[in-house]
């Protein structure tokens, strides 16, 4: 053996190299996050699915292998325009995650995880426009957006267990008004409301302040008559009082225009001045 | 996959180091062709470096064209390689060895023990397959192409900003406005197994799922509220929805918190928000200047009330007397500050000279 060796080194290790080589390319590791499909001459004959990560074996060369992501996947829908049942667009992004449960079948019906998507997103649009467009645009936006979900959900599963995969969720990313006109007047809407709120606050503030102001003249008028009713002849007595000195002095405040007053001798204030004799 | 071919690529460059004898130096008795056959060619000179890094023979091919080279740059410089290439081999065999027995050694060490931080957990893969997590200080394994370990730091919380400061995004409320939100999402990993192996893109995943939550919530409550009172409301929603989300997935993921950051009215529609909050300012100042009004009219009438009771008071005591004074008072005030007149001849009609009086008024203001 030695010998031989000795006599034809490039053969022997190329011998050695060779049998390595099928040595390591006849195990074959599998990771956590994959499943393998073996292939025997074009024909799938088994799974190393979810218990057997770790060392396995395979024939060389005869049997190929396939890797089938075991992970949570994800579809990824293009924007999708649904019309409501009461004729209102909603813009509409979503998102399905899948599991590919079934390889062998995937690796049958589309042979890789991308295909799976590529086949389940127009399927995920047409789904959801569907269900969503039985509602009406206020239930899109509302809890019950909820089952709606599960409807989608259900529905796509039924496709993609075809591809041996299975939805986990689906959920709805954005919901928005198209741009142009449909947000535009949105806009419009909102902003006419808060003018709306604006005015009638003003309004109110207004409405306010006016039964305040009437309430006090109430108020005042109520003091008044209490305290003056109580002798009409004296109040009148006593306003015209105060009222010639304001009128006649100004009431400190401001000096009235002057004033020059033509008496008679029979004025009431004269009537000492001619003598009480008389 | 990928290691353990790399490590069958040392073992195998091992083995050729080892086995290099079987080349030409063991053999050296035989002619000069043989030994430039064989990788004992690349000594010479200046194709030495390649030799070491590939470490062995690779294709029968590679050797073949190797030879060519060789054969080629021997006819240009006559031939003098062969011998230099024996002369420096020899010296390097035992060092070489040395350095791969260290290399071997160091790569043992290194990869079977690992230090793990107070805040990470390693998570051990056995040819692939989960074994299990190691906690923090150090840990051992078999080395490197058996068992792997992934350290994945769990006590780190990472933050995800959902709606950019500069950029609008916008989300339809429960009532069909549309409100401008920005808000970030905090998250770390509390089970590294599941995070490592359950989700195919986890960071993706966590923002996509984010977004559907915040939409989902927003959705069931009015723009006033998303703007107001319950936005802590919200915040503990979304962080429950996507929490169970992710749970679902098998994520392995733990919401630590979200925070919205900034709920505004669309720009487009900014100002007549802002005409909002000046007509609740404008209101109040109505009524403001209303209650000053109020207070001062009111303050007024118990004032002259109070006053015209405290005379009225005195005036029962001595109604004519106290009549009369007053009346005295107040001619007095009143009259010593205006000019006066008195007419007194009866039956004669006086001719009065309006002008004139009128005239003399601003000398009476004066004096």
């Amino acid at each position: 053996m030695i010998a031989f060796l000795r006599a034809r080194p490039m053969v022997a290790g190329v011998t050695a190299l060779l049998l390595l080589f099928i040595l390591f390319s006849s195990f074959l590791i599998v990771p956590e996050t994959k499943q393998a499909v073996i292939v025997r001459f074009g024909k799938p004959d088994r799974i190393l699915g979810n218990t057997t990560a770790g060392i396995n074996w395979r024939i060389p060369f005869a049997e190929n292998v396939v890797w089938i992501d075991k992970r949570v996947l994800d579809v990824d829908m293009d924007r999708q325009q649904v019309l409501s049942t009461d004729q209102r667009r909603l813009e509409v992004d979503a998102f399905a995650r899948y599991r590919i449960v079934d390889p062998l079948r995937m690796y049958i019906s589309a042979r890789s995880e991308d295909r799976v998507s590529d086949a389940l997103r127009p399927i995920l649009g047409s789904e959801l426009r569907n269900e969503l467009g039985k509602r009406r645009f206020a239930e899109l936006l509302s809890p019950e957006r909820q089952g709606v979900m599960e409807n989608v959900r259900r529905g796509l599963d039924r496709v993609a267990r075809q591809y041996g995969a299975e939805i986990i969720d689906v959920r709805i990313k954005k919901a928005d008004l198209p741009d142009g006109t449909p947000l535009q007047s949105a806009f419009d809407r909102m902003r006419t409301d808060r003018e709306q709120e604006a005015r009638s606050i003003r309004a109110e503030g207004a409405k306010r302040a006016q039964i305040i102001r009437a309430e006090s003249d109430a108020e005042a008028a109520r003091v008044y008559a209490q305290s003056f009713g109580k002798d009409a002849d004296f109040y009148e007595f006593y306003r015209a009082m105060q009222s010639y000195e304001t009128t006649f002095i100004g009431d400190g405040n401001e000096r009235p225009g002057a004033t020059t007053i033509i008496l008679s001798p029979d004025n009431d204030f004269l009537k000492e001045f001619s003598g009480r004799s008389r | 996959m990928n290691i353990l071919m790399g490590w069958g690529g040392r073992i195998r460059g091992l083995f050729a180091d080892n086995k290099g004898p079987w080349g030409p130096t063991e053999d050296g008795g035989s002619s000069e062709p043989p030994s430039s056959e064989d990788k004992g060619g690349p000594w010479g000179g200046p194709s030495n470096p390649p030799r070491r890094r590939r470490g062995s023979l690779n294709t029968p091919g590679n050797v073949t064209s190797f030879d060519d080279f060789v054969q080629r740059s021997r006819a240009r410089f006559g031939g003098g390689g062969g011998a230099g290439g024996g002369g420096f081999g020899r010296p390097d065999r035992p060092l070489i060895t040395w350095a791969i027995i260290a290399f071997v050694v160091a790569w043992l060490l290194f990869t079977s023990m690992h230090v793990i931080s107070p805040g990470q957990r390693g998570v051990v893969t056995q040819f692939g397959r989960y074994s299990h997590t190691l906690g923090p200080g150090v840990g051992f394994t078999m080395p490197s192409p058996i068992n792997r370990v992934n350290k994945i730091d769990v006590e780190n919380i990472r933050n995800i900003d959902l709606g950019a400061s500069n950029t609008e995004t916008l989300m339809l409320t429960g009532d069909q406005n549309i409100i401008d939100i920005a808000y970030s999402v905090r998250w770390n990993i509390r089970d590294p197994e599941q995070y490592l192996f359950e989700l195919a893109q986890p960071d993706e995943t966590i923002r996509e799922v984010a977004e559907s939550a915040m939409r989902a919530v927003v959705a069931r409550v009015t723009l006033d509220q998303a703007m107001g009172e319950s936005r802590g409301l919200i915040e503990s929603q979304v962080q429950e929805v996507m929490q169970r989300v992710l749970d679902a997935y098998g994520a392995g993921i733990s919401i630590q918190g979200v925070a919205i950051k900034q709920a505004d009215p669309p720009a487009a529609v900014n100002e007549a928000f802002k005409d909002v909050t000046a007509a609740q300012q404008q209101a109040q100042s109505y009524i403001n200047q209303a209650n000053a009004y109020a207070t001062q009219l009111t303050q007024k009438a118990q004032g002259e009330a109070a006053a015209f009771d405290k005379v009225y008071e005195e005036y029962r005591l001595a109604p004519e007397v106290t009549r009369r004074r007053m009346y005295y008072e107040t001619m007095e005030r009143v009259l010593k500050k205006v000019d006066k007149t008195i007419v007194e001849t009866p039956g004669v009609t006086p001719y009065l000279p309006l002008p004139q009086v009128q005239k003399s008024q601003p000398q009476g203001a004066n004096q």
